[in-house]
């Protein structure tokens, strides 16, 4: 009596751990099946660049990633070389940014003047890294940064995100990618190196010059060493 | 009245601000003919008095909400590596010396002097050969700057986005 009851345990525990590992396997097996078919979307999504003409419908609608100082002056002379055609514009600045509201409301306003009609809106979001943060840390403000473009960039559906270094450009764009992969809205992200990037790319640049439709850089230097940018001189 | 303006941006560069108001710099600047010098100090901790300087009229301030105008009014102006500083400067057409802060690490933003210098735009020196540079500078020999071109840009965006 004794052995049969112990047969029996013995029976149910082998039972219940090649039950386990069947069902640690099959989530492993999942698991990887989700991953591959995540990686082969993205990368159909960032192929579909080329093709995503969203002009040809009528205007398009840009996010623009306004970071401090310079980089802020530099993507207002950008903005300002674009047509009536790019409208709505939602600029995007990090909370603790002073200086950027102010330069974005006097060239809007400038813009009223000559007669360009067009919406924009400014809003903010958390600063994903402050100049010489510590790696470990940039990674959690960086997801927590995400954690506010994904809900802004899905309510506000842009065509175009148009960003040119600082790090809040990172989640926006992953933001904008995320909208890709899903189906929802293919959103093309156009970078442009900052002219002070003689030699070397920005981290934002390193991180974004794979997944970016449209990578301008403005000295030759930089369009040697990464062979799919776009060089067109200095445009800022 | 030759002017001379001195911007460090929004950084502090005390080794400049003490090189250009030392007695020897003074005195390059005055054989040059210049006769008022105006120092833009930013974050440092030297804010020279106005009557601490016998040789030129002197002026200095921490900031201003832009330099437009100090550039304009300037016949040399010298400044940090700043991009900020450089472009705003040339694109203003004055001739521009530019002092490497040697004690930063790691700089970046001395890539842009570096170019711009190899092209002629700028002269470039550190703070303990200013005042050699300022007796032997050949301002004459800076080529001049053309602005950068926007409009490539939105010609391009326009074509690739099927933009009508």
């Amino acid at each position: 009596m004794h052995n049969a009851f112990a047969l029996r345990s013995n029976w149910s525990k082998r039972v219940s751990v090649v039950a386990i590992m069947a069902v640690l396997l099959g989530l492993f097996t999942g698991f990887c099946f989700t991953v591959i078919c995540v990686i082969v979307r993205l990368l159909i999504v960032i192929r579909s660049g080329s093709k995503c003409k969203p002009g040809e419908k009528g205007p398009v609608c840009v996010l623009i990633v306004a970071g401090s100082g310079g980089h802020t002056t530099e993507i207002l002379r950008l903005m300002e070389s674009l047509s009536q055609s790019y409208s709505p514009r939602h600029y995007i600045i990090a909370d603790t940014d002073k200086m950027s509201e102010d330069k974005i409301r006097t060239f809007e306003n400038s813009k009223k003047d000559t007669g360009s009609k067009g919406q924009f809106t400014i809003q903010r979001i958390p600063r994903s890294r402050e100049v010489r943060q510590s790696w470990s840390s940039s990674v959690i403000s960086t997801l927590n940064a995400l954690l506010y473009a994904v809900p802004l960039v899905f309510r506000l559906r842009p065509d175009m995100v148009l960003c040119n270094g600082p790090g809040t450009c990172v989640p926006l764009c992953a933001a904008g990618l995320l909208l890709g992969l899903l189906g929802l809205k293919r959103v093309l992200l156009v970078y442009v190196e900052s002219i002070c990037r003689v030699e070397s790319l920005s981290l934002s640049g390193k991180i974004l010059y794979h997944i970016s439709d449209y990578f301008f850089v403005q000295w030759s230097t930089l369009k040697d060493k990464y062979p799919k940018s776009i060089y067109l001189g200095r445009i800022v | 009245m030759k002017r001379v303006f001195v911007t460090v941006g929004t950084t502090s560069f005390d080794d400049l601000i003490e090189r250009v108001t030392s007695p020897e710099a003074v005195q390059e600047l005055k054989a040059r003919g210049y006769q008022h010098l105006v120092l833009q100090v930013g974050q440092g901790s030297i804010l020279p008095d106005s009557d601490s300087c016998h040789e030129l009229t002197l002026e200095a301030f921490r900031f201003k909400d832009s330099i437009a105008e100090n550039i304009k009014c300037a016949d040399l102006v010298i400044s940090h590596a700043g991009a900020g500083s450089c472009l705003e400067t040339l694109g203003a057409g004055k001739p521009l010396l530019v002092v490497v802060n040697d004690k930063l690490m790691d700089n970046h933003q001395l890539e842009l002097a570096r170019q711009l210098h190899q092209n002629s735009h700028l002269l470039y020196c550190t703070p303990s050969t200013l005042t050699e540079t300022l007796k032997t500078m050949g301002l004459a020999v800076l080529s001049s700057f053309l602005p950068g071109q926007p409009k490539h840009f939105a010609d391009f965006l326009d074509r690739a986005l099927g933009v009508q």
